[in-house]
């Protein structure tokens, strides 16, 4: 009897609790919607801002934070993936996969606003990138590196050593093995791993405030070397500085809402294509 | 008729886990075209040492071995011994089914890509693999299948057709009927008999009648030591050793 109280008790808190998750999730997307929605339209998407961003449209800031997202993920999945590979497969057991695993976990926990400076002064300064698209994507991409590596790392710790054994049983090479065998059956992990980077990546602010984003720019960014506006920074910028907030606030919802269907694309597409290549494979 | 021709030989194996010995001096030979099963109460190292034979083991961290084991007189133990060409020679199949996550045809073609069959070959290859390992008319209608939808004994009759497709010499089962029915089990025993004409087989077991039906050489190890070596039709009638005896029997402490 007294079991059977407690078990009804827990359940109850267990369904508050995930209704009170779901009524922010929902709240927040309420929110931005209904403010973002007005201001939506074709000529949104596809034109540049006009009057000090006081009207016209948010398009370099969209093709700015693609443009970074898209470097991002192209530098840090291949870098990512290697990493963990090496990690798991290769060292698993000795002391210095350990003393990196550990440095990778304290890495992910950095706030964000240090990559950023650390982006300035080493890709901007020293390396003499300047502020551009490629500074910016790679300061997002080793942001998005440790949570990459520990993803992979999983997937590749997923993976039954008995398929490591089949292969090796069969005259194939480690190499051959982790390629051939091993990656296979933890593409779809290492993916999602992948997918959530992308949306981190396409909403960060402070990684890209000191190495890739402009306030304002003139036209579409024309090389990795050009700097770029970007939807984040545009909301940041939008709220806190210019002349007439009354008319920025709406852009400003407009743009977030943006950047959430951004990321929701793209994780869609990447989805797709995991699915497809688990059922090619599966 | 050279009944008896040595096709493995392995001399004075002692192996370590850490400070752990596990194997103690263990000296087998396993002769060309016949069947030597190793049994043995659970954790007597069995798997350890067939899996030496085609340096499965080498993999372990902090293991150490000594001995030599010669295949046609090359030493396998050896560090300069090329794993890969070994394993080609020393084919395994292992005590859970494990086929890759592929199709069935691809799970055969696996390792022919590996040593670079040409191409026009491999369908060739991968029916006479699966007629040997008597599934291909099982399995004839779906190759293009994933072979994780087949049943557990279907599963383990691929990783023999997948082992055979790459012509070993010598075949090492362990425990290869451990997670099997009884029928898929005789369909593997029957296997077994007629692959010996072909290949050098080691077979490990839990199960004495099996080791009985299938074996021509029966090793008893105990503690990690070989106990008795004997022609299974001797060892199962009159055991040389006492322990064996016990050990046969069922009575065993
Ligand atoms: N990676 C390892 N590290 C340390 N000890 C190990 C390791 N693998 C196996 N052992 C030990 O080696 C001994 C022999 O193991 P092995 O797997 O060879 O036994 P087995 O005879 O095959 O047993 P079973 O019949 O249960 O399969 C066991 O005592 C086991 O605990
Ligand atoms: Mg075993």
């Amino acid at each position: 009897m007294k079991n059977k109280i407690i078990q009804q008790v827990s359940f109850l808190l267990i369904g508050a609790c995930i209704l009170i998750t779901l009524f922010f999730l929902a709240s927040l997307i309420y929110f931005i919607a209904k403010n973002g929605l007005p201001v939506l339209s074709w000529s949104f998407l596809t034109q540049p801002p006009k009057d000090a961003m006081s009207s016209g449209g948010v398009a370099p800031a969209i093709i700015g934070t693609f443009y970074l997202t898209l470097g991002a993920i192209i530098i840090a999945a291949p870098l990512g993936l290697a990493c963990a590979i090496y990690l798991q497969e290769y060292c698993q057991k000795g002391t210095v996969a350990s003393i990196i695993k550990i440095g990778v976990n304290n890495l992910a926990g950095v706030p964000s606003v240090v990559f950023g400076l650390f982006g300035l002064t080493f890709f901007v300064k020293f390396l003499g990138f300047g502020i551009s698209i490629l500074s910016g994507a790679l300061t997002l991409a080793i942001l998005i590196l440790p949570s990459i590596i520990s993803a992979s790392c999983e997937a590749l710790n997923a993976v039954p050593n008995s398929i490591r054994e089949a292969s090796l049983a069969l005259g194939a090479t480690q190499f051959q093995t982790i390629r051939k065998a091993v990656l296979p059956c933890a593409f779809g992990a290492v993916m999602t791993g992948i997918i959530l980077s992308i949306a981190r990546a396409a909403g960060e602010t402070a990684p890209i405030l000191f190495t890739a984003a402009a306030f304002y720019k003139r036209g579409y960014p024309d090389s990795i070397f050009s700097e770029t506006m970007a939807l984040p920074y545009h909301i940041y910028a939008l709220m806190t500085e210019g002349t007439n907030p009354a008319k920025q606030e709406p852009i400003a919802y407009g743009c977030a809402l943006i950047l959430m269907l951004m990321v929701f694309i793209i994780s869609l597409a990447a989805i797709f294509l995991r699915n497809k290549y688990r059922r090619k494979n599966g | 008729m050279d009944d008896n021709k040595i096709k493995i030989e392995a001399k004075n194996i002692n192996f370590y886990y850490g400070q752990m010995q596990i194997l103690k001096n263990l000296s087998v030979n396993f002769y060309e075209n016949q069947v030597t099963a190793f049994i043995g109460p659970s954790g007597c190292g069995k798997s350890t040492f067939i899996r030496l034979l085609n340096k499965m083991n080498e993999l372990a961290p902090n293991s150490s071995v000594s001995g030599e084991i010669y295949l046609d007189g090359e030493n396998i133990l050896d560090k300069k011994t090329n794993a890969v060409k070994i394993r080609r020679k020393v084919g395994m199949v292992f005590q859970k089914p494990n086929p890759f996550s592929k199709t069935i045809f691809q799970n055969i073609s696996y390792g022919l890509q590996l040593c670079k069959t040409p191409k026009k070959l491999i369908p060739e290859i991968v029916e006479e693999s699966l007629k040997h390992a008597a599934l291909w008319n099982e399995v004839k209608d779906r190759l293009h299948k994933s072979a994780l939808e087949l049943s557990g004994g279907q599963q383990q009759r691929l990783c023999i057709a997948r082992c055979l497709a790459i012509k070993p010499e010598v075949i090492l089962f362990d425990e290869p009927c451990a997670s099997l029915d009884p029928i898929s089990t005789s369909k593997i025993e029957e296997l077994v008999l007629k692959l010996k004409k072909y290949y050098t087989i080691a077979i490990v077991t839990h199960n004495m009648q099996q080791a009985a039906r299938v074996s021509d050489q029966t090793a008893f190890m105990y503690l990690g030591e070989l106990i008795e070596f004997s022609p299974t039709k001797e060892m199962f009638v009159v055991p040389k050793e006492k322990k064996t005896q016990e050990y046969l029997s069922g009575r065993f402490g």
